[in-house]
């Protein structure tokens, strides 16, 4: 009867880290430069020349918390 | 099975940013208003010009802030997707659902709260633009610090859990996140820009308007994605029975 524990039927089950390295990498710059033109393009450092995409999500990202202008 | 997990997290992060946005346009946008009168109202009595508008108020106001919201929201529920697929499994026996609701206060508190302390929101016409570089540096900096000193205090936990027990070791955790961050706030640059007759409750409405679209947009994420995975994931691919 050693075989029946007490504790929960299952536990969770790590994803191994070589499925996740190319995930966290390429997916990370992804979401970190949808973020980035959100909260910083034409402000501090500038991509795409001209103030249109500062200008066109202005409120948001004051609203968001972060510097503009 | 990543790229799942990237996805969803990508649309609850739109959801999330769809709930945000109503928020947004009703408790923050009559303050940033308010704020862009008082910008007006300054300039009038400098004799300056109005600056032309490249985007119109209209735009800004409405599908800009949409926009914005959302692609942020988005990008947030992705890495908060990619976290997610790190931490499951491998900070204790949490399932899918605790952890989600977990990580996401986690992310409130360290990308939101603490570093909104020291950096707290502006609304416009407070903020000198020649300080943007600056202001935006330390901005980043700060909520660096603040995602590196959560993440010490969460190993230090884990480390004091088998010799104190959980309650104990949590209370020491807490204690190490906030001497770092008290220290990290005293260390760093004060930036007060606020111009002299800016009205305060335009101010605090603004920043607690701010706040509770964090609030909301990481409460979104951290019950919707938990519920989701639970429900349709978990079963087959994320459990393994404890006796095999």
């Amino acid at each position: 009867m050693s075989d029946i524990h007490a504790g929960p039927a299952a536990q969770p089950v790590p994803i191994p880290v070589r499925t996740l390295a190319p995930w966290l990498i390429f997916g990370g710059l992804m979401m970190m430069l949808m973020i980035y033109f959100v909260g910083a393009e034409e402000g501090a450092t500038s991509i795409i020349k001209g103030m249109y995409v500062h200008e066109y999500v202005h409120d948001g990202r004051h609203l968001l918390g972060f510097p503009c202008h | 099975m990543v790229g799942t997990l990237l996805m969803r997290g990508m649309l609850v992060g739109i959801v999330a940013g769809l709930l945000a946005f109503v928020f947004a346009k009703t408790f923050g946008e009559p303050q940033v208003n308010h704020a862009i009168d008082f910008e007006s109202r300054m300039e009038a009595a400098r004799g300056d010009a109005p600056e032309p508008e490249l985007v119109s108020r209209e735009v800004q106001s409405g599908i800009g802030l949409l926009t914005g919201v959302i692609v942020y929201s988005a990008g947030m529920g992705g890495l908060f997707a990619l976290v997610f697929a790190y931490a499951y499994g491998r900070v204790g026996n949490i399932g899918p659902r605790a952890l989600s609701a977990l990580l996401a206060a986690a992310a409130l508190l360290a990308i939101a709260i603490v570093p909104d302390l020291k950096y707290p929101p502006n609304p416009p016409s407070v903020g000198d633009p020649e300080t943007i570089g600056i202001r935006t540096a330390l901005f980043f900096t700060m909520i660096a610090i603040s995602i590196a000193s959560l993440t010490l205090s969460v190993l230090l936990v884990r480390r004091l859990i088998p010799r104190h027990g959980l309650w104990n070791a949590s209370l020491g955790g807490a204690l190490l996140f906030i001497v770092l961050i008290a220290f990290a706030q005293l260390l760093l640059k004060d930036i007060n820009e606020v111009p002299a007759a800016f009205p305060a409750v335009v101010l605090w409405r603004f920043r607690i308007a701010s706040l509770g679209i964090q609030c909301i947009m990481w409460m979104t994420l951290g019950f919707l994605f938990g519920y989701l995975v639970e429900k349709t994931m978990a079963p087959r691919w994320l459990y393994r029975p404890a006796s095999a």
